[in-house]
C-alpha cells in the first residue's frame, strides 16, 4: 500500500509540475502550485514527518496560493510570450545526473541499520522521556537538541520579514484594493456571496486551531511555525473577504513590526537567561531546580517566540503585496 | 557564569538578539549608534576569541549544554579566529565610516530596518564562521544572505534590484548545492558535526553518494565565493550596493563561503576520498590561473570603479584559492594570509571610491578626472591601498604574494607556471590602479569641480586608520602570519 501511494504521488507530482511550466494562464499556474504543496504535504504525511506536512500545507497550499493570487491582482494574468532559453534545462540535466547516480549506493528507505538510524537517532529516542520528558521526540530535537539551529530558522523569517518592511513598508491609508475587488480581478468569482459567509464561519476556528497547534507541539505534530502560519492565514482571509482596507484598521500597521521583533527577541532572550541562570546558550535545564520542568518552561517560551514572529511576518509579506498602490 | 567561557557564543547571539531591537528603534542616528556599538562589542571579544586560541588551542561550546554529536557544537581555531577578527573588524569601521552615506543613499525613513539587517548579515557570518556543524552552516548561511539581499536592496540606483534578484538566484542555487551536498553526507554517516563526520565517513569512503556530496558542497559555495567562473553575480552586487555595504561585503561575505570550503574539504573530505587532495589541486589551480589573468584583464577594461574593484576581487579570490591548491603548508599558509590583507587593502580601496561617491554622486571613472586636487586625502589612502594590492613590499599585499611565490617555487615546473601568473596578476593590478590614479592626479576636471570638497572627516578617519593598518601590517605581519601559519597547520594535520 505506501509503495502504491507513494508511487501514485509522486508521478502526480511530476504531472503537476510540468503543468505548471507549460500552462500559460498565470492563474491556474498558481492553483496548479496549491496542489503540488498539498501533493507535498500528502508525501511529507506518509514519510511520518506530519508536522512539516501541516506546515507544507499552511504555508505552501494556504498562505502561498494567497499572496500569488494577491500578485496576480497587481499584474497580468497571462504570461508574457518570450523566448525559452535551454540554459536552465541543461543546468537542471548536469545537476540531476549526479543525484540519480547518487542513489545507486544510498540505503533502502526505512532500512533500520542505515547510518542515520544507528547513530543520533537512537540516542534521540531513548533519552528524550527521561531528559525532556515530552512524547514528540520532533519537538524535542528541533526545541532542544538542536534548539540552536532553530533559533536561527526564526531569525531567517525575521529577515524575510525585515526585508520585505524595508522594501515595500506597509502604508495605513493606501490600500486600493478591497477584498472584494481582490477576489474578483484574482478569482474571478462574481458571486461571492457563499464563500464570504462560510469563510467568516470559518475564521474563529481557523484562530482556535492554530491556538491548539501552538500549545499541542509537545505531544504531537505541531509548534510555533505552523501556528504561527494558520493564525495569519485567519487573518489574511478576513482580509480577503472584508477588504485590506478593514483589516488594516483592526491590525494598524504600526503594530506589525513589534509582532515580527518581539518573538525572535523573545527566543534569543531565553538564551541569555540560561546564561545568566549558569547554564549554556539555550540551556533550558537551568530555568527550574527540576532540569525537565525546565526543559517544558524553555520550550513552551521558544514556541511561543516562533509562532509570534512567523505570524508577524507572514501578515506583513501579505499585507505589504496587498496593500499596494495599484496602478 | 563565568564570562570568558561564553565568548564564543557572544560572538553570534549578541548581534542577533539586537538585530530586533534596532528593527523597532525609531530614532534618528540611534540605529546606528547601537550598531557600531554592539559591532565594536563584537570585534574586541573576537580579539579576545583569538588570544585564547593562540594561547591554549581550539576553543569549544555545547549549546544548550548538549553534548556533539547529539547537540549543536562551536569550535574555533586559528583559521575561525581569524574570520572572526576580519568579519567583526571591518564591520565596525564600515559602520563607522558609512553613518552619512547610508542617510543619503538608505534614507532616514528606513534606516532602522537597514542597520537590522547589518546586524544580521554580522551574526549570520560570524555564526557560519565559529560553528562546528554543517546543518549549523546553512542556517546561518540564510540568515547572512537573506539580509545581504536587504543591504544591497537598499542601493540608491534602482539597478540595485535586478542586480540583488541575480545574486539572489545564485546564491539560492549555491545554498541549496551546499544542501544537497550535506544531506547526502547525513545519509551515509548519520551525523552533521564536522568532527564526528571525518571519523565515520571512513567507514563509507568512495562511495557514490559521498562523492557527489563532495561535488555539490564543492559547487555550491565556489558558487558562494564567486570563484571563477561562478563570479557573475559578485561584481555588480558590489557596484549598486550603498557604498558602506560594499565596503562590508567585499571584505568578508565571498571569504566565508571560501572558508567553508577549505573546513569541509581538508576537515572532513581530504582524509576520506582516496586522492582527494590530488583531484582538489588539480580542479582548483586552473580555476584560479584564469581567475587571476581574466579578473584583472576585466578590470582594466572596466569604466566603473567599482565594478573596477568588483572584478579585482574576482583575481584576488584566485591567489586565496591558488595558496589553498597547492596543499602545502606554504600554499596555505600564503593563502590564507592573503584572505585577512585582502579584506583590508579591498575595503580601503571601497571606502576610498565611496568617500569620492559621496561628494561626487558618481563611480564612473570619467568622472573622477581631476578629483586629486580637490580631494588629497582621499586619493592618497587610493594610491597607497593600491600600491598594497599590486604588492609592493613594505605594504600587507606584499606578503602574502611573497608566500605564495615561495610556495609556488616549491611546486616543480607547474609552480613556475603559476609564479608567472602571480607575477603577471601583479603587474595587471598595476595597470588598472594607475588608471585611476593618472585620471585622477594628472587629467585636468572634465565636470565641474568647484563645489566638490574633500570627504568629511568623519569618514576620512576610518579610512586612514585602515591605510595605516595596511602599511602596519605589510612592516610588521607578524600577527596575521602567525594565525595564518596556525591554521595552515591545522587544515594539514587532518590530511594523514
Amino acid at each position: 500500500m505506501f509503495i502504491l501511494f507513494g508511487v501514485f504521488l509522486l508521478t502526480f507530482l511530476i504531472i503537476i509540475s510540468i503543468a505548471i511550466i507549460r500552462v500559460k494562464s498565470l492563474f491556474s499556474a498558481v492553483m496548479l502550485s496549491g496542489i503540488f504543496s498539498l501533493l507535498m504535504a500528502a508525501n511529507f504525511f506518509i514519510l511520518d514527518a506530519a508536522d512539516v506536512a501541516l506546515t507544507e500545507a499552511a504555508i505552501g497550499a494556504g498562505i502561498t496560493t494567497v499572496l500569488f493570487l494577491a500578485a496576480l491582482a497587481l499584474t497580468r494574468e497571462t504570461e508574457q510570450r518570450e523566448t525559452h532559453s535551454r540554459v536552465p534545462l541543461l543546468v537542471l540535466a548536469i545537476a540531476a545526473a549526479p543525484i540519480i547516480f547518487a542513489t545507486f549506493d544510498k540505503p533502502r528507505l526505512g532500512d533500520p541499520n542505515a547510518p542515520v538510524h544507528q547513530h543520533v537517532a537512537p540516542w534521540y529516542l531513548e533519552k528524550t522521556p527521561e531528559l525532556i520528558g515530552i512524547p514528540n521526540v520532533v519537538t524535542a530535537v528541533l526545541g532542544s537538541f538542536r534548539g540552536y539551529d532553530t533559533l536561527g530558522e526564526v531569525f531567517v523569517i525575521f529577515t524575510a520579514g525585515i526585508g520585505v518592511l524595508f522594501v515595500f513598508g506597509v502604508h495605513q491609508r493606501k490600500a486600493a484594493i478591497s477584498g472584494g475587488e481582490l477576489a474578483q480581478q484574482a478569482r474571478g468569482i462574481r458571486h461571492h456571496l457563499i464563500p464570504r459567509i462560510i469563510g467568516k464561519i470559518f475564521i474563529p476556528v481557523i484562530l482556535l486551531f492554530a491556538l491548539y497547534v501552538q500549545f499541542h507541539g509537545e505531544y504531537g505534530p505541531g509548534g510555533g511555525f505552523q501556528a504561527g502560519a494558520i493564525f495569519a492565514a485567519g487573518l489574511i482571509l478576513y482580509s480577503l473577504l472584508e477588504g485590506v482596507d478593514k483589516a488594516l484598521q483592526k491590525f494598524p500597521p504600526k503594530v506589525l513590526p513589534w509582532f515580527v521583533a518581539s518573538g525572535a527577541l523573545l527566543y534569543a532572550l531565553v538564551g541569555f537567561v540560561c546564561l545568566a541562570l549558569g547554564g549554556n546558550f539555550l540551556d533550558y535545564s537551568v530555568l527550574h531546580s527540576n532540569p525537565v520542568v525546565g526543559q517544558h518552561i524553555g520550550l513552551i517560551l521558544i514556541e511561543i517566540g516562533v509562532g509570534v514572529t512567523v505570524f508577524g511576518v507572514m501578515l506583513s509579506i501579505f499585507l505589504a503585496f496587498a496593500a499596494r498602490e495599484s496602478k | 557564569m563565568s564570562f570568558a567561557n561564553h565568548v564564543i557564543i557572544f560572538l553570534v547571539a549578541v548581534p542577533l538578539a539586537v538585530a530586533p531591537v534596532i528593527s523597532l528603534l525609531r530614532v534618528r542616528h540611534l540605529p546606528w549608534l547601537m550598531a557600531c556599538i554592539t559591532s565594536l562589542f563584537v570585534f574586541v571579544l573576537s580579539i579576545q576569541l583569538t588570544q585564547s586560541v593562540l594561547h591554549s588551542g581550539d576553543v569549544t561550546y555545547a549549546l544548550g549544554s548538549w553534548p556533539a554529536p547529539y547537540g549543536i557544537e562551536l569550535r574555533a581555531g586559528a583559521l575561525t579566529a581569524m574570520m572572526t577578527v576580519i568579519v567583526s573588524g571591518v564591520s565596525t569601521m564600515a559602520l563607522w565610516f558609512g553613518r552619512y552615506g547610508i542617510y543619503v543613499e538608505v534614507g532616514e525613513q528606513r534606516a532602522h530596518y537597514f542597520y537590522a539587517a547589518w546586524m544580521l548579515v554580522l551574526a549570520g557570518l560570524l555564526g557560519i564562521a565559529v560553528t562546528g556543524d554543517a546543518f549549523n552552516v546553512f542556517v546561518f548561511m540564510e540568515i547572512s544572505s537573506l539580509a545581504t539581499y536587504v543591504l544591497i536592496a537598499g542601493g540608491p540606483d534602482r539597478r540595485a534590484l535586478t542586480a540583488v534578484l541575480k545574486y539572489l538566484i545564485m546564491g539560492t542555487i549555491g545554498a541549496t548545492f551546499y544542501l544537497i551536498g550535506v544531506g547526502l553526507v547525513y545519509m551515509m554517516t548519520g551525523t552533521l558535526n564536522f568532527a564526528d563526520m571525518e571519523i565515520r565517513l571512513a567507514d563509507v569512503e568512495n562511495l557514490r553518494p559521498v562523492l557527489v556530496a563532495a561535488g555539490f558542497i564543492t559547487v555550491g559555495l565556489a558558487l558562494k565565493a564567486a570563484i571563477f567562473p561562478l563570479h557573475v553575480w559578485m561584481p555588480n552586487a558590489y557596484t549598486y550596493a550603498p557604498s558602506a555595504v560594499a565596503v562590508f561585503l567585499s571584505a568578508c561575505s565571498t571569504k566565508i563561503a571560501l572558508f567553508i570550503l577549505l573546513k569541509f574539504d581538508f576537515f572532513v573530505f581530504q582524509k576520506n576520498l582516496a586522492g582527494h587532495d590530488v583531484q582538489f589541486s588539480w580542479f582548483l589551480m586552473p580555476l584560479a590561473a584564469i581567475a587571476i589573468i581574466f579578473g584583472s584583464a576585466v578590470a582594466i577594461n572596466e569604466n566603473n570603479i567599482k565594478r573596477l574593484l568588483g572584478y579585482s576581487s574576482v583575481a584576488q579570490l584566485g591567489y586565496i584559492l591558488m595558496g589553498a591548491s597547492f596543499v602545502t603548508y606554504l600554499g596555505l599558509s600564503g593563502g590564507i594570509l592573503h584572505i585577512f590583507n585582502h579584506a583590508l587593502i579591498k575595503a580601503t580601496l571601497f571606502m576610498a571610491v565611496a568617500c569620492v561617491f559621496y561628494r561626487v554622486r558618481s563611480a564612473e571613472l570619467k568622472d573622477f578626472a581631476g578629483i586629486a586636487q580637490k580631494m588629497p586625502w582621499t586619493m592618497a589612502a587610493f594610491v597607497l591601498a593600491g600600491v598594497a594590492l599590486i604588492g609592493v613590499p613594505f605594504t600587507a599585499g606584499f606578503t602574502s604574494k611573497w608566500l605564495l611565490i615561495k610556495a609556488a617555487l616549491e611546486a616543480g615546473v607547474v609552480g613556475y607556471l603559476l609564479l608567472a601568473v602571480v607575477l603577471i596578476g601583479s603587474l595587471m593590478a598595476l595597470v588598472y590602479v594607475w588608471k585611476v590614479v593618472e585620471l585622477a592626479y594628472f587629467k585636468p576636471a572634465t565636470a565641474d569641480l568647484s563645489r566638490v570638497s574633500e570627504a568629511p572627516l568623519m569618514m576620512r578617519i576610518p579610512l586612514w586608520i585602515m591605510v595605516l593598518m595596511t602599511l602596519y601590517f605589510g612592516i610588521d605581519p607578524s600577527y596575521p602570519v602567525r594565525l595564518a601559519n596556525a591554521a595552515a597547520v591545522s587544515l594539514l594535520g587532518h590530511l594523514s
